[in-house]
């Protein structure tokens, strides 16, 4: 049988997981790949750990073994940007003019970093979010610059990290009351500010950057507060934004994110999304989420890439709702960070696990007494039961007595 | 399928054990990957497959050979 061809659109991990998964699946169409970046698909995790302090270099960060995808059969379209998706005459639009006809489509165009209002592109102003934003930071780190980090996030922290260990004076600015507040609620921020501030970096929650002065390059931060901060570099890790505006002329349904349904379809025929860019309501917590983070790209890539197949070989009863439970780590000063599920700010929390001589830490997020979502410090093991037990639905009193045995 | 593990890149994750739990667990003490059957069948293969693919640091991988 002929199978007619599919297009996937962003060739970060998504997209690498999802025409991985069509070829498994037995996909033997003509299938491309476009990537706005000129680069083979890179992991984006060690761009603020190893590849900023210097044990990785670039290629180290690739993905998959040269020839990879050309041995799947993937033509690629790199260093070029989708424009256009038509769902009507169903092709999508190069930068270049070139159309790209497509029976099926997995839209895994990312995200990009946010700028803050007021702060302009110039030397010294950075952000992380590709392998040309880490290799800029890592040149501008070696003369030892003084670093303000605007945004306590989990990027923010994990810069702030690497550039204190290799030797800049850092300071974080947190708009919030606390580090991580928006994926780990407002409770257990603190833990990692203090973690930071043991190694040195400052640490200063409740005031942002409204500006940056100098002649030419950043000389000065300006604090939302109206305090000056000398500085040589300004990095911004203000979250990401998805990148949906070249769909704006599609019809598809867009806000923050494209909207899907549980089964990562978008609603035009053929055309589903994953990873970063996709929203869509997860049946398993029973509400609408964009996810950020690493092994969503992956389990979405593929949850999208299987949904697709079903479609196009119309067997619609064989898709499947994606039903993860959201994970991801951070790895900061040899602490490993772990979180499962979400964080419901109007939720409950109980510390599950505390053994500071053996930094160990679990913290469970519950809402209405069943379990949403964990934090776990240094026990992988602990997040695996826990991370079963959200994937079951489990009770808080279910996850307290698991741990504790 | 022959499954293979690099302990010197695993370091804990943990999602391997969450695609295909009879196969992984992960160890408290050394916070590494434990392989728990070295007895793959079909029923576990694509569980396995899928850990490959979920593991973060490219410690696991699969061959097709016999065994």
């Amino acid at each position: 049988m002929t199978e007619r061809p599919v297009v996937v659109i962003g060739s970060s991990l998504a997209g690498l997981s999802a025409v991985e998964t069509l070829r498994e699946a037995g996909y033997e169409g003509l299938l491309t790949l476009v990537g706005e970046e000129p680069h083979q698909p890179y992991d984006r995790p060690p761009l603020s750990k190893q590849l900023l302090l210097g044990t990785w270099e670039a290629a180290e960060t690739a993905l998959r073994p040269d020839g990879h995808l050309s041995r799947l059969g993937v033509e690629m379209h790199l260093g070029r940007r989708a424009v256009a998706l038509d769902p009507a005459a169903r092709t999508v639009t190069l930068d270049d003019g070139t159309p790209l006809a497509y029976a099926g489509a997995v839209i895994a165009t990312g995200a990009r970093p946010r700028r803050i209002p007021g702060v302009p592109d110039r030397d010294g102003v950075h952000v992380l979010r590709s392998l040309d934003d880490a290799l800029a930071l890592r040149t501008a780190l070696v003369a030892r610059p003084r670093v303000v980090v605007a945004g306590a996030g989990f990027i923010g922290l994990e810069v702030a990290a690497a550039a204190r260990a290799v030797g800049c004076e850092v300071t974080v600015l947190e708009p919030l009351r606390a580090p991580l507040t928006r994926v780990l609620g407002p409770v257990a921020g603190g833990r990692f500010a203090a973690l930071h501030a043991e190694r040195g970096v400052r640490v200063e929650c409740g005031v942002g950057v409204s500006g940056v002065r100098g002649a030419g390059r950043v000389e000065e931060v300006r604090l939302t507060d109206g305090r000056l901060v000398a500085a040589d570099v300004l990095v911004v890790g203000a979250g990401v934004a998805p990148n949906t505006e070249w769909l704006d002329s599609s019809g598809l349904p867009v806000g923050d994110g494209v909207r899907c349904d549980v089964y990562c379809a978008s609603g035009a025929a053929g055309v589903y999304a994953a990873g970063d860019v996709a929203r869509w309501p997860n049946p398993l917590f029973g509400e609408e989420m964009r996810v950020e983070h690493w092994t969503n790209a992956v389990e979405q890539g593929r949850g999208a890439a299987r949904n697709l197949i079903a479609e196009l070989r119309g067997r619609p009863g064989e898709r499947r709702p994606f039903a993860p439970v959201p994970s991801f780590w951070s790895d900061q000063w040899g602490e490993k960070i772990q979180f499962a599920g979400r964080a419901a700010a109007e939720g409950r929390t109980a510390v599950v696990l505390d053994e500071p001589d053996r930094r160990r830490f679990a913290l469970a997020y519950a809402r209405g007494g069943t379990l949403r979502g964990a934090l776990v410090v240094n026990a992988p093991r602990v997040m695996a039961v826990l991370r079963r037990l959200l994937a079951a639905g489990a009770s808080l009193d279910d996850a307290v007595a698991a741990v504790r045995t | 399928m022959n499954l293979k593990v690099d302990l010197a890149k695993c370091d804990g994750y943990a999602n391997c054990v969450a695609a295909a739990p009879g196969v992984f667990d992960v160890s408290d003490d050394t916070g590494k990957v434990i392989v728990l059957t070295d007895r793959l069948d079909e029923e576990s293969s694509d569980g396995v497959v899928e850990a490959v693919r979920d593991c973060p640091t490219r410690a696991l991988s699969v061959d097709e050979g016999s065994s």
